[in-house]
């Protein structure tokens, strides 16, 4: 078996042991991610508290693993969107050209102009306020989503582009097939690997975007854990230099990251 | 002979290494400031920066002795107001001159305070002089005295003098002529402050050695407080002037002898419902906000204790009231210490017509009770103590929603939209004088933040305090204000209209070197007896040139 071969495998059997522990936290932690035991503040790693407790005395273990999950399932499904956006549109550009595509592309630049950050800051500040955590959850992630798209148009529109001049669209449109059967037989066959690889970039980069809206306190709202807001635990450095465990939403980032780039397949392997 | 010749040097010994640190006159003081000082100007002066320029700079009349909390006189020797409160005339102390060599006289003074009074000059100083319609009065009779009439009776009015620097009428120097313990010598923008001493202050020790002792104070630029700890650490700093708790434990950790605790400060945290009757919240929630019983039910479900403990390592006093315990004329001690009571609590809220079903509480009409709570992102205090209240409140059924704003969206929220249900923050005391806190309490105050800008008052205990806080403003004695202010802060304690939780210490980090420091809990806490610190013989810094 070939040494990359081995990596993807590692690489995919650690996502899939984090995403079932956190798909099921609660049978797997012992306590919920919400109870503050007070009188046990930043304690250290035990029987009890597997990576001890946060500043307000709630177990470290349960957080990170109910973290994971909100982390974890909601970064594809807001990856699934951006990635939809992006391939219905990039597509269009792609093969209609004109004006159609002078639009869309302008569109993309724009948004792409735009300071991601200050944007989401801005949106979220427009929310109604009265919501639930598990509302601030799905409001974050569709945030994302709805506005992760340009880079990704990009890269389709240059796909589809590429296409449009090809030899194989140029043969299918001189024997007259319907425009519907070119789409839907010739270019989305064609454009798959790249929206796949698109897809899967995407879900580490709204995991870090998210972590960096929690980090700024505008994702997952209190008491629900994510893993950016277990990374603003990190924040106070003494804390932390004292108690090295409270790094573990930080390592299990970090390496859910790398795995989701080691998972992908090459370019030549696409090709 | 030899043997006693070593006896003696050994206790000379003893005594040089346990004996406490015994300063010197001269050599440089070293602190930061944590912003760009806006102003020198001490009329002008609006920010922290700026003001402690001034007051290690400004000469006042009146010295509020920030140890004792009782007035002193500085450049007055003695003043007297007049039975209306509408005039003080202050005796001068002679021959006195400014840090330039200019001539010091009553001329200074009514200059000064035409100056603060003119509308032309803005002065945020003036604004607490300015009590009714009119203009101000100011007669100088003679050299060492000045009658300042004021168009309005005001409150507190000796008390204000402490703000107000001498400003010199003839100097070409303008109003860096002062008459404070130094001057400024050298100011790079973005970099330091120098402030050296001024030869001709007029103060002396008890022994008659002319004051400051120190020669100089660089005051370094720095907004940065983790690079200002490693500054103080690294000894290039001899203090901090104030430190949160995690700052203060981590000094504590290696340099205990560094640290020094002033006790339970001026400033409080709390939390309030939005009552304004123009919010856009329903309808059930307004009739909550507006019900004593809820107020006084969600604070008594507070645990303050575990809020000092845990969120500010023990270094915080639960909070009760409007005034803090430190501040030792004002302070209400007749008033009881509400209990942390969850059950009592409910049993309140049950009383008031709330039913607790399966753990979930809800008003008559079946309404859940939940509601959010709004706090500015990026200050881990407060965001640890909304998720505490939150999980305090689940106890008796209530569901809190934690909501952290960026600061500028939490202001539009809360000034002009009015879109929330509750808010934490904290309150900023830097007077101990109830007449401060007038906007705060007058139901027409902008800073009446549960319902502000009221036509007339919305409730009859607001209507009360109103009265009271009108009647202490223009009360004879301080004695009789006392009584008033006694009583407001006994209505806000029954109808918590405002539900305190914490009341902060003032946590501070001072050199062993420096000699002759004793923290407080007023601004400027760390060196407000600048003219008398000292550096310990042998710890001059001066390597910052």
């Amino acid at each position: 078996m070939k040494p990359s071969k081995i990596v993807r495998m590692v690489s995919a059997g650690f996502l899939c042991t984090v995403f079932l522990a956190g798909l099921f936290a609660g049978g797997v932690a012992r306590y919920s991610y919400a109870t503050q035991f007070r009188e046990l503040p930043n304690s250290t790693p035990s029987t009890a508290h597997y990576l001890g407790t946060d500043g307000l005395g709630r177990d470290l273990f349960a957080r990170v693993l109910y973290g994971t999950r909100i982390s974890l399932l909601l970064a594809p499904g807001a990856a699934l969107l951006s990635t939809l956006i992006a391939g219905v549109f990039g597509a269009l550009a792609g093969l209609v050209g004109g004006w159609c595509e002078k639009v869309i592309l302008a569109s993309a630049d724009l948004c792409m102009a735009l300071p991601l950050l200050f944007v989401l800051l801005a949106l979220r500040a427009l929310l109604p306020l009265d919501v639930d955590p598990a509302v601030s959850v799905v409001a974050t992630f569709v945030l994302l989503g709805l506005l992760g798209w340009p880079s990704s148009l990009r890269v389709v529109w240059a796909a589809s582009r590429n296409m449009r001049r090809s030899d194989f669209l140029l043969l299918a449109n001189a024997t007259g097939c319907p425009r519907w059967r070119i789409l839907l037989r010739h270019v989305l066959p064609n454009l798959r690997a790249v929206t796949f690889a698109q897809f899967w970039i995407s879900i580490p980069i709204f995991v870090l975007s998210e972590a960096t809206l929690s980090m700024l306190g505008l994702g997952v709202m209190e008491p629900l854990p994510s893993w950016g807001n277990l990374l603003r635990g990190l924040e106070d450095f003494s804390v932390v230099s004292a108690n090295p465990w409270r790094m573990c939403p930080l390592v299990v980032l970090v390496l859910v990251v790398i795995s989701f780039q080691l998972v992908l397949p090459r370019q030549e392997e696409i090709a | 002979m030899k043997d006693r010749s070593l006896r003696s040097l050994s206790l000379f010994l003893l005594m040089g290494v346990f004996a406490p640190a015994r300063g010197q006159s001269g050599g440089e003081l070293h602190f930061c400031l944590h912003g760009e000082p806006k102003t020198f100007n001490p009329v002008l002066v609006d920010e922290e920066a700026s003001e402690n320029v001034r007051y290690l700079t400004g000469g006042v009349l009146i010295r509020l002795n920030r140890q004792s909390q009782a007035l002193e006189p500085a450049l007055a020797t003695s003043w007297e107001i007049s039975r209306d409160r509408r005039t003080i005339t202050f005796h001068l102390r002679k021959d006195l001159h400014f840090s330039d060599g200019t001539p010091f006289s009553a001329e200074d003074v009514a200059y000064t305070m035409k100056l603060l009074m003119d509308p032309q000059t803005h002065s945020p100083t003036g604004d607490a002089f300015r009590s009714g319609e009119g203009s101000l009065e100011v007669r100088t009779p003679a050299a060492d005295l000045v009658v300042i009439t004021f168009p309005a009776p005001i409150a507190g009015l000796d008390r204000l003098f402490d703000q107000v620097a001498i400003l010199s009428a003839h100097s070409p120097k303008k109003e860096m002529a002062v008459l404070g313990p130094f001057f400024v010598s050298d100011y790079k923008p973005g970099s330091y402050v120098l402030l050296a001493r001024n030869p001709n202050y007029w103060k002396r020790d008890a022994r008659g050695h002319a004051l400051p002792y120190l020669d100089s104070v660089r005051l370094d630029i720095q907004r940065n407080r983790d690079i200002e700890l490693l500054r103080f650490r690294r000894g290039e700093l001899q203090l901090i002037n104030r430190l949160d708790a995690e700052q203060f434990e981590r000094l504590r950790h290696d340099n205990p002898a560094a640290t020094r605790n002033a006790g339970t400060g001026l400033d409080a945290e709390e939390f309030w419902f939005n009552e304004s009757p123009t919010a856009p919240l329903s309808e059930h929630k307004k009739a909550w906000f507006h019900m004593t019983e809820f107020r006084q039910a969600v604070s008594m479900a507070i645990n303050r204790a575990d809020l000092c403990r845990i969120v500010y390592g023990g270094y915080a006093k639960p909070a009760y009231g409007p005034v803090s315990p430190s501040n030792h004329f004002w302070f209400n001690s007749s008033l009881e210490d509400p209990k942390y009571d969850p059950k009592g609590a409910l049993a309140m809220l049950k009383r008031a017509g709330f039913r607790y079903e399966n753990e979930v509480l809800k008003d008559s009409s079946g309404n859940r009770v939940e509601f959010n709570l709004i706090t500015n992102s990026g200050n881990a205090p407060r965001e640890k103590m909304s998720v505490m209240i939150q999980q305090d409140l689940l106890q008796v059924g209530i569901k809190v929603n934690v909501v952290t704003l960026d600061f500028p969206s939490l202001i539009e929220r809360m000034t002009r939209t009015l879109e929330y249900d509750a808010c934490l923050l904290g309150l900023v005391n830097t007077d101990l004088d109830p007449d401060s806190q007038m906007t705060v309490w007058l139901s027409s105050g902008e800073n009446h933040q549960w319902n502000p800008n009221q036509k007339t008052p919305a409730t009859s205990w607001e209507a009360e305090i109103d009265k009271l806080m009108k009647e202490q403003a223009s009360a004879r004695t301080d004695k009789e204000r006392k009584v008033k202010f006694d009583r407001v802060q006994q209505i806000v304690a029954e109808q918590q209209p405002f539900i305190y939780l914490i009341n902060k210490d003032v946590l501070l980090a001072v050199s062993p070197a420096l000699v002759g420091t004793a923290p407080v809990v007023l601004n400027p806490q760390a060196f407000w007896n600048a003219e008398t610190l000292q550096l310990a013989a042998g710890t001059e810094l001066g390597a910052h040139k």
